[in-house]
């Protein structure tokens, strides 16, 4: 494919260098008891680019305290408010000083120290509105396909979905990754039955090996818990195993090699195919890997996507905070029931009215228009879904990071 | 990944060593196909998406989609019948083994 066929983008440039296709003011609660007055002050911005994200618990947690500082520096967060109540065990200050560091603006209100719900609520609506008013000044820049960064999920699969949605975004992911975009695909307990043939796609027999060991953590992190990701929904859809959800699930991520795993806000090393690895390390602890989808697209956002590619069969209709969601449906059933929340009609390919290639060309065009600023359906609709839980993971060995080595 | 590709003309087969064919559209019972150039009556009726036989296959067969093992008849399954939980199982949520290469793909066209 040539480069030169693809559209130019544009995007909020930050300090580190790296660029946003939106302009978010991200207000963060760091516990369950400050996330009223948190939705509070987003609410008074309908409309407008201030989106809710925070974590519930009162326990430290080093993956929570991670994720939030990535996100709160995402690329397409230009100014974070931190909401905390006073006594909980989050890291805090940790979290300004990050975004602080990063060059943005950033305040935090504490609600024990700031006369309670309705002073904070006050005070946060006033910063918001400051924040809003110096966002809205900055224009875009030229964006280069190579600062992009593109991620894939599944959620709601059928049996239609490794047939048309899934193999149509790895056709994208194909274009995207030769036009130097960084690309995720991801949920390793959804690949097993696919580990050797990613090993042979590996960039080095390091990584192919650590892909292996990494799938056969998430089988055994899911047989311990007793249950695979597989739900009931995905049977009425037409599968039958986890391994025929799985190979379907696979298509997403094309025929590129892969470049590396990434743990949750690990950052790709360069443009390339990159396996998010969701799966906790260790003993299995804190339940569930990624307890419903929105958990697993946080973590994709976590890694810098500045979107993600959701293919669905059953018909999913959520989006995210931060990051817009294209909505790549699989089945034509589906779509005619859904359609408004639909980005792309992929069970066009079912019937033989559009091949593969199409519809690949077709969400890498909708890409382009998404990241020069253009309404995802969902987020028209006002989705903006987020979930963050306790995890523990180990960092990254260097196997996994072949490029970045090299 | 292999492309959709029509194994008869309201059927997919997704890799040309598949013993299952898709339903591209829902298939009535009673409806005659044409299964690798021999007619065959639907005995039952199939949702768009599902899985049924190409061909005739006794229990434990291992069933192949994409050209992959998706699992393994647990009962006789006629030509043209479905395929779903009631006759097939996982390989691997019962039997998973972590040395074993019994999952890959075969015959992929990666």
């Amino acid at each position: 494919m040539s480069h030169a066929a693809l559209p130019a983008l544009s995007g909020y440039l930050r300090a580190d260098g790296r660029k946003g296709i939106r302009n978010v003011v991200a207000v963060a609660y760091t516990v369950e008891c400050a996330h009223h007055v948190a939705r509070l002050i987003v609410n008074a911005f309908p409309g407008q680019e201030v989106h809710l994200i925070g974590f519930p618990g009162c326990y430290p947690n080093d993956y929570a305290d991670g994720m939030l500082k990535r996100l709160a520096t995402h690329p397409n967060v230009g100014a974070t408010l931190i909401v905390s109540l006073g006594c909980e065990s989050f890291n805090r200050r940790g979290l300004e000083a990050a975004v602080e560091a990063s060059g943005r603006p950033v305040h935090t209100i504490t609600i024990q120290q700031n006369r309670g719900t309705r002073a904070s609520v006050a005070a946060g609506v006033e910063w918001v509105g400051w924040a809003r008013a110096v966002l809205d000044e900055q224009q875009r820049v030229p964006m280069g396909f190579d600062e992009l960064v593109v991620a894939t999920i599944c959620g709601g699969s059928d049996s239609t979905s490794g047939i048309t949605a899934n193999p149509a975004v790895g056709v994208a992911f194909d274009q995207l990754v030769a036009a130097g975009a960084a690309c995720i695909f991801e949920e390793t307990g959804e690949l097993v039955g696919c580990e050797f043939h990613m090993q042979r796609r590996a960039a080095t027999p390091e990584l192919g090996a650590a892909i292996v060991a990494c799938v056969n953590k998430a089988a055994r992190y899911y047989t311990v818990l007793g249950h695979g990701s597989f739900a009931p929904g995905n049977a009425d859809g037409g599968l039958t195993t986890l391994e025929e959800k799985s190979l379907g699930a696979y298509a997403k991520s094309g025929a590129s090699p892969i470049n590396g795993i990434l743990k949750p806000g690990d950052q790709p090393a360069g443009g390339g195919l990159y396996l998010l690895d969701v799966v906790p390390d260790g003993e299995v602890r804190f339940g569930f890997p990624n307890i419903s989808d929105n958990a697993e697209i946080v973590e994709l956002i976590a890694c810098g996507a500045h979107l993600t590619l959701f293919t669905t069969g059953r018909g999913s209709v959520v989006g995210s905070a931060l990051a817009p969601v294209i909505k790549v449906c699989a089945n034509p059933d589906t779509y005619e029931r859904l359609s408004e929340d639909m980005d792309v009609n992929a069970g066009r390919i079912l019937a033989g009215a559009a091949s593969l290639a199409q519809v690949g060309g077709e969400i890498v065009d909708l890409v382009a228009q998404v990241a020069n600023g253009a309404q995802t359906c969902s987020e028209a609709l006002g989705h903006q879904e987020f979930i963050l839980t306790y995890k523990q993971f180990e960092p990254s060995g260097p196997g996994c990071f072949p490029l970045k080595a090299a | 990944m292999p492309h959709p590709t029509s194994g008869a003309p309201s059927l997919l087969l997704m890799a040309p060593e598949d013993n299952c064919l898709i339903a591209r559209t829902p298939l009535a019972a009673g409806a005659t196909l044409e299964i690798d150039g021999a007619p065959v009556t639907l005995p039952g009726d199939v949702p768009l998406g599902y899985k049924v036989a190409r061909h005739a296959l006794r229990a434990g067969t291992k069933v192949l989609r994409y050209g992959a093992v998706i699992g393994t008849t647990t009962a006789d399954v006629a030509p043209g019948a479905m395929l779903h939980t009631h006759n097939l199982a996982s390989d691997y949520i019962p039997t998973f083994t972590l040395a074993s290469d019994a999952h890959s793909f075969i015959g992929s066209t990666h």
